[in-house]
């Protein structure tokens, strides 16, 4: 059982003045194997607060990032899965599913964790899983109304991932959960 | 019983004791003239008999105990006189405890011991020690503070002091505050204890009383300073911690504060008061805090007003005393107040008041100590409230701040940031945020004095961070005061200088942004009137505000916020709007971004914003779309210019749009992508002398998937079918190595489409005339 933390769009302090306090409280450090961020932190602040959460961190680069050097995109290997990750901004149209899932055919990965949007989506296609965390502050979109503050837990074990998605609505944190799984590690088609 | 409140009985009953004493010294005095001691002990204890009554208010046993204080003074003398009686002073000393009754021992025993200390037979400290000791015979409330009063009077000056003529090897300083302390406590207890003593009479009265005796107890305070012994460390670690334990403990009543600040003024300007005052303010806000019954006691002593009058007496009587200990003073006095009497606001802005008129008419502060005390004085509101509003209301808080140097004001500004972030306060009037600029005015410009250089960028970082995080803290949610609050914010901001801006104008951008969204579709009100809150309006504000990033200069932000705009623009429907902000947006990219990765971002952020504008008709469409594909075709490098035309072709196809889908258009790009493809790969061919990866073609082949799937007439499947061909003939190539990123990305690709074959309905009908 590996824990991965993935989030993004914080745009602290241009659109947020801190993750909600809520969210705080359930982020403590040691519990989680690895955080994917996809972006758009935006200071440094920011990194060094996931630092504390878990030292196995990655960032790729949002447009609004006081980091320029993050990478535009990244892969990594956790168990039977690879994970791909991109901030989204560099993916037009912006949001859309077929044009996502030619970036994940091109990281060759399992799981694309990307954002940009600010809206949580976890969609399966042929080709893999896509999966947007949201803002983790409930950020102002252009594209998204009526932003929940959200972040995503996933839970990877053997050839199965769970994937928890927690959402701030009205001031209560609500947790829902999908299942994905590999047939073999060979043949990445999901079922 | 109740004995009524009858004058003419106190003085019938002062008379028959003046009569007493009259009668039994005349006796006393005949047996003096005969030497007589036995004598002169009988008439001498009868007479001090008088004063064992219970019948008198304090002011008429004071007389009594007058009358008996001049015949004890005779007495005296003739105990001094050895030759007149014979006896030595320690059997004296011994005989007169022999006396009957205990009152009238004490006063005898007291009277010899004086002598006896004088003689000098005994040590002047177990004399006193024995007698202090004793007195704790008398428990009455008025007869042992007069019998603890006399004892004081003769022994101030046989006092074991410093140059005293009866300081012995043993004895120090030490003891001599001991006795006096020890005498004092006693007093302090016994006149705790009047309070529920004696017969009824009215409160006033009794108060009145008190009040009269409280000078006799604090008597022992000044005789104590007098002790030239008594230094500061003494006085903070030995006097000090024993009073304030006397007047707290826990079955003792606030009334003894009247006592100890009757008595400061009279102390010396070397006894370091300001620590006295305040330690016995911390004290008594703990006291406070302790227990919610305490509180009215508080109300009913009028505990602020004669603390904070004590404290205005202290400091003025005390010219010399450095700023420092003034502020402290106040500190202390705040804490208590906020502790005591929390919803007196007054109160609080009284205390910071005082503060300021000491400050007033002074340079800015400089020594440290007392800057921290300021931050602390500030600080102290902010954390009793927690609601920073309640902060705000306080007139003389911002005067406090004027006082302190740049430096310390801007550490006090982001204490008060911190304040609100931690608390999520909100600032929900445009008054109010004017407030609060003003309070922290020395993180929002440059103050006069301050020395530019000298700004750690790391330090500055965070205070332009924090203020742009509090800008987020000022909301309402009604529209109008919504707009007040953005124009008080950003006529603050505006003032920051470019350094600033970057920080600060992004948050305010964004938070108007949101203000637009929730008036999405308001021209003006109901009524036909005009409103300012309009989006119209904003939108101008908001051009200003990312106008003033030029002058930074930050064009890559500035560009990013007239994007956002232009996308609020579109959804408000305002057309001139939004073409306007892409206009901006334009400019800033021709002049001003110039380095090859930002423009890279930048086009995209373009392309992607504009592929959502559905505000814009035909015409002004047009030009836009055209200038991003002609700024994507001019990037400096091959690849980038493919990714950036081929992301164009998402320019003519909106999926919700009917009238944006032009196939032709679409194709136009791809094809344009392909040629911009090829170049890339001869221009490898020539430098390096082998095939380049063919992942361009790879994603071109996506695109062209992404349209044929969408329906496009004009990406037909022959053309996927030779762009296949084509990518499989140059991965087979000789030239071309294995590419970690093409050969997997070719290969889910065919895997893709062999999926779409296979998937039936429609979809397999598209894909069935293409070969993998």
């Amino acid at each position: 059982m590996v824990l991965v933390l993935a989030l993004g769009d914080l745009h602290v302090p241009h659109r947020a003045p801190d993750l909600p306090a809520k969210f705080k409280s359930m982020l403590v450090p040691g519990k989680i194997q690895h955080i994917i961020c996809t972006g758009n932190l935006c200071i440094k602040e920011v990194h060094d607060y996931l630092k504390t959460l878990c030292p196995d961190l990655h960032i790729t680069r949002g447009e609004y990032d006081e980091e320029t050097r993050y990478p535009e995109t990244k892969t990594l290997t956790i168990g039977q899965f690879k994970l791909g990750l991109c901030h989204g901004h560099q993916v037009i149209p912006w949001g859309d599913l077929d044009s996502l899932a030619m970036l994940q055919r091109q990281l060759d990965v399992d799981i694309l964790v990307t954002g940009h949007t600010h809206q949580f989506t976890a969609y399966k296609h042929e080709g893999g899983v896509v999966i947007n965390p949201g803002s983790a502050t409930g950020a102002y979109s252009s594209i998204t109304y009526d932003v929940n503050p959200s972040f995503v837990l996933m839970d990877i074990d053997g050839l199965r991932v769970v994937v928890y998605v927690y959402e701030l609505i009205d001031g209560e944190v609500k947790v829902d959960k999908i299942d994905f799984k590999k047939t073999t590690t060979v043949n990445l088609v999901f079922l | 019983m109740m004995i009524p409140d009858g004058i003419e009985d106190e003085e019938k009953w002062l008379a028959e004791g003046i009569a007493g004493i009259q009668h039994n010294a005349f006796y006393m005095h005949r047996a003096l003239d005969a030497n007589n001691l036995r004598e002169v002990l009988k008439y001498s204890a009868q007479m001090l008999s008088e004063l064992r009554t219970s019948k008198l208010s304090p002011h008429k046993y004071y007389e009594l105990y007058m009358r008996a204080f001049d015949e004890l003074r005779k007495l005296e003398m003739f105990f001094k006189d050895e030759s007149r009686h014979g006896v030595s002073i320690v059997d004296l000393y011994e005989l007169v405890q022999h006396a009957g009754n205990i009152l009238p021992r004490l006063y005898l025993l007291c009277t010899v011991g004086s002598v006896y200390i004088k003689s000098k037979e005994a040590p002047a400290k177990d004399v006193l020690k024995d007698l202090v000791e004793m007195c704790l015979g008398v428990q009455h409330p008025i007869r042992g503070l007069f019998l603890r009063c006399y004892l004081a009077q003769i022994s101030r000056d046989k006092l074991p002091d410093i140059g005293s003529e009866y300081k012995g090897d043993s004895d120090t300083v030490v003891d001599a505050v001991d006795f006096v302390l020890q005498n004092f406590i006693e007093m302090n207890k016994l006149w705790v204890r009047l309070k529920h003593q004696g017969p009824g009479r009215s409160r006033e009265k009794l108060e009145k009383e008190r009040s009269e005796l409280r000078d006799l107890v604090g008597k022992n305070l000044h005789v104590l300073s007098q002790i030239e012994g008594v230094d500061l460390e003494m006085y903070k670690d030995t006097v000090l911690p024993r009073i304030l334990e006397q007047v707290f403990p826990d079955e003792y009543h606030l009334q003894t504060l009247e006592t100890l600040l009757g008595a400061c003024p009279l102390l010396q300007p070397t006894v370091d008061i300001k620590t006295v005052l305040s330690q016995l303010m911390d004290r008594l806000s703990n006291y406070a805090a302790s227990s919610t019954d305490v509180l009215p006691e508080f109300l009913r002593v009028e505990a602020f007003a004669k603390l904070s009058s004590a404290i205005g007496r202290v400091i003025e009587a005390q010219v010399e005393m450095p700023i420092v200990g003034a502020i402290t003073l106040y500190v202390s006095l705040l804490t208590f107040t906020l502790r005591v009497h929390p919803d007196r606001l007054d109160y609080v802005d009284q205390v910071l008041g005082a503060c300021v008129k000491k400050l007033s008419g002074k340079p800015k502060l400089e020594d440290s100590k007392a800057k921290k005390q300021v931050v602390a004085l500030l600080s102290a509101p902010l954390e009793k409230y927690k609601d920073i509003v309640m902060a705000l209301t306080l007139s003389n808080y911002p005067r406090v701040m004027d006082h302190l140097d740049n430096e310390t004001n801007k550490v006090m500004a982001m204490v008060i940031i911190q304040s609100i972030l931690k608390n999520t306060s909100c600032i929900s009037t445009a008054d109010q945020v004017e407030v609060l600029f003003e309070l922290i005015k020395g993180l929002v410009k440059d103050l006069d004095g301050t020395d530019v250089e000298e700004l750690d960028e790391e330090d500055f970082k965070e205070e332009q961070n924090s203020v742009a995080r509090l800008i987020h803290m000022l909301y309402n949610d009604d529209p109008e005061e919504m707009l007040k609050i953005i124009c008080a914010a950003k006529k603050n901001i505006m003032n920051g200088g470019p350094k600033r801006l970057p920080f600060t104008v992004p948050p305010l951008i964004l938070s108007a942004l949101g203000l637009i969204r929730r008036l999405q579709g308001r021209e003006g009100d109901l009524t036909g009137e005009e409103v300012p809150a309009t989006p119209k309006n904003i939108f101008q504000i908001l051009n200003q505000a990312i106008e003033a990033l030029t002058t930074v200069p930050s064009p890559e932000l500035a560009l990013r916020l007239y994007l956002e705009c232009a996308e609020a623009a579109n959804d408000c429907d305002l057309e001139p709007v939004a073409y306007e902000f892409f206009t901006q947006a334009f400019v800033l990219y021709e002049e001003e971004i110039t380095d090859s990765k930002s423009q890279v971002t930048a086009i995209h952020l373009i392309i992607g914003t504009l592929q959502r504008m559905n505000v814009f008709g035909v015409e002004n469409r047009d030009t836009l779309t055209h200038k991003a594909t002609g700024y994507s075709a001019k990037l400096l490098k091959k690849p980038d210019q493919c990714r950036a035309v081929y992301a164009c072709s998402h320019l003519f196809w909106v999926d919700d749009l009917d009238g944006i889908k032009d196939g032709e258009r679409v194709l136009l790009c791809l094809k344009r992508a392909l040629r911009i493809a090829n170049a890339a790969q001869q221009m490898i061919n020539i430098t390096r002398g082998s095939s380049g990866p063919v992942t361009l073609f790879v994603e071109i082949l996506n695109k062209y998937l992404y349209f044929f799937e969408k329906g496009n007439p004009q990406v037909t499947s022959a053309a996927i079918q030779a762009l296949i061909e084509l990518i499989t003939t140059e991965t087979k190539s000789d030239s071309t190595a294995p590419d970690a990123v093409s050969d997997p990305f070719f290969a889910s690709t065919l895997r893709y489409i062999q999926f779409q074959k296979q998937k039936g309905g429609a979809m397999s009908e598209k894909y069935d005339s293409i070969k993998v």
